[in-house]
């Protein structure tokens, strides 16, 4: 039946050659962890995507719960945490998972970098990737006020204040994410815009991008 | 009318429509030539490898996840001045770089533009300034002993940052909040109590609200100016229930001479039998004495 039913979409669509692509493209035995023991430090690249998978969707839930809000922010984590079922296992998921996808994609830019991998043809890849590193800095630093407690207030305020010292730009830059002159309500619906919907949008859009290069250009060969 | 089929035309197209003919004549198996040694299919060959390496590692995650609850401290309030604050972990290079007095103050356009700025431009634009064809690490010393060098900074910046914190921590006799609240919610589960949600204590009725320690000491002290009109905190913690806390010596020592940042010593202003007179009236001030 299912068969039936591929071939009947196959028919209209054209779909075998996309997936075929992707299923039957090489790889080759010097990224291969099961042939050379030291080829982990390849996987750290399909590790960081492992994880922003776990980031996406725990985060999908954890908004089902938060309210983005100063009254009711910490309140709703505080909520999350205790008393909903799994909430504390999700919302830890959420907080470990976001050190881990900087780790990672630490651990990946290295390997790149220490293989020269990023040298021609793949110089447009690494900038990519570089920008995604910044993104996820920017997930980082807006996901930390969210639960606004103390923690979050205060290290985001010197963050914005950091941010107030870049020369020229700085009042401006300041201003923007502030959404005014101080941390407060306006900070933490803005931060949690961006947080949810217009750096996951660039995310996704960045890894779009990336997967469609190595696909293209294949993994750089071996040393 | 009758389309006439010409099999030399490269894309065939079915009836009238703009669904392409299947053609299975030439459908080639992939060639894994293109790389020396034991190539295989990326599905399902070699994407079971990589999910193996996924699943040791999700394990390893789901351990962290359930023995280390998520912090949470206490709700945000922008009047604590005690709070150290504290960026996450991956940060901390960057505010401790920036702490140094040649990278701050008069010099900050040399601590952003140049100390950070700079090496953050130079790694995204990296394949454009190392552009040499050598790929391995050890011929390419420029490259791969300025990203060592980055490294190591890193590190210690961020060793250097997290151990001042720890000081600041211990000098204050401050502990983390939210292990604070962690100890503070476990020990009243353990005594039978709901667990507390910080800032939304019940807080006790006041005992003996006309004692003059109260309506006339007190008020002329200004303290409520702190500690609420009704003692129920603002600024300063409640001292409803402040009997519960703090013994009438310690409210005498912490009258006298202050406590923190927040708490101002009052010996100049109040006498020695004013202050007796408060400690007095505050230690009475316990849960089971407002029922």
């Amino acid at each position: 039946m299912f068969k039936n039913m591929y071939n009947w979409i196959d028919e209209r669509l054209d779909i075998t050659p996309m997936w075929r692509d992707i299923a039957d493209h090489e790889v080759p035995e010097h990224v291969n962890p099961a042939h050379h023991f030291s080829a982990f430090v390849y996987c750290f690249g399909g590790l960081t995507f492992f994880i922003t998978v776990i980031q996406i969707l725990s985060g999908m839930f954890l908004t089902m719960y938060y309210v983005p809000d100063i009254i009711n922010a910490y309140y709703s984590v505080d909520y999350l945490q205790h008393q909903v079922a799994f909430g504390a296992i999700v919302r830890g998921m959420h907080h470990w998972g976001a050190s881990l996808v900087i780790v990672m994609m630490f651990l990946h830019t290295l390997r790149v970098f220490f293989t020269g991998s990023y040298k021609a043809p793949r110089e447009m890849n690494w900038v990519v990737g570089m920008l995604i590193f910044f993104v996820m800095l920017g997930l980082g630093f807006t996901g930390y006020l969210l639960p606004w407690d103390n923690k979050a207030y205060y290290a985001t305020k010197v963050g914005l204040e950091i941010a107030g010292s870049v020369p020229f730009l700085g009042d401006y830059i300041k201003e923007l994410m502030n959404g005014g002159t101080i941390v407060g309500a306006q900070t933490l619906t803005r931060f949690f815009a961006i947080h949810v919907f217009f750096l996951p949008g660039a995310l996704l859009a960045l890894l779009a991008g990336h997967f469609f290069m190595i696909r293209k250009q294949g993994i750089s060969g071996p040393l | 009318m009758a389309h006439k089929h010409d099999p030399n035309e490269k894309v065939v197209f079915v009836g009238d429509s703009r669904i392409r003919k299947r053609d299975y004549s030439n459908v080639t198996p992939p060639d894994y030539t293109a790389f020396p040694g034991k190539s295989e299919a990326f599905i399902p060959n070699f994407l079971l490898k990589e999910w193996m390496v996924g699943v040791v590692v999700l394990v390893g995650f789901l351990v962290l996840v359930i023995s280390e609850p998520a912090p949470l401290g206490y709700p945000a309030d922008p009047l604590n001045s005690a709070f150290i604050p504290m960026p996450d972990w991956y940060f901390l290079f960057l505010y401790q770089l920036l702490k140094y007095p040649y990278a701050s103050g008069d010099y900050i356009v040399l601590g952003i533009l140049g100390l950070s700025g700079l090496p953050f431009i130079s790694l995204l634009i990296a394949p454009f300034l190392d552009t040499g064809k050598e790929r391995r690490f050890y011929r390419r010393p420029i490259a791969s002993s300025l990203m060592l060098v980055s490294l190591v900074a890193v590190a210690y910046l961020t060793w250097v940052s997290w151990n001042h914190y720890e000081h600041e921590l211990e000098a204050n006799g401050q502990v983390p909040e939210h292990i604070e609240r962690k100890i503070k919610a476990e020990e009243a589960v353990k005594a039978g109590k709901p667990r507390p949600v910080p800032g939304k204590e019940k807080i006790p009725a006041m005992v003996a609200a006309d004692d003059p320690a109260f309506t006339e000491t007190m008020t002329q002290a200004q303290c409520i100016a702190c500690h609420g009109a009704e003692l129920e905190g603002g600024g300063a913690p409640a001292l409803r229930g402040i009997g519960d806390v703090l013994s009438k010596e310690e409210l005498v020592e912490t009258i006298t001479n202050g406590k923190g940042q927040g708490m101002p010593p009052f010996k100049e202003t109040l006498s020695a039998e004013q202050i007796d007179q408060i400690a007095t009236w505050l230690s009475q001030q316990k849960a089971e004495a407002a029922q």
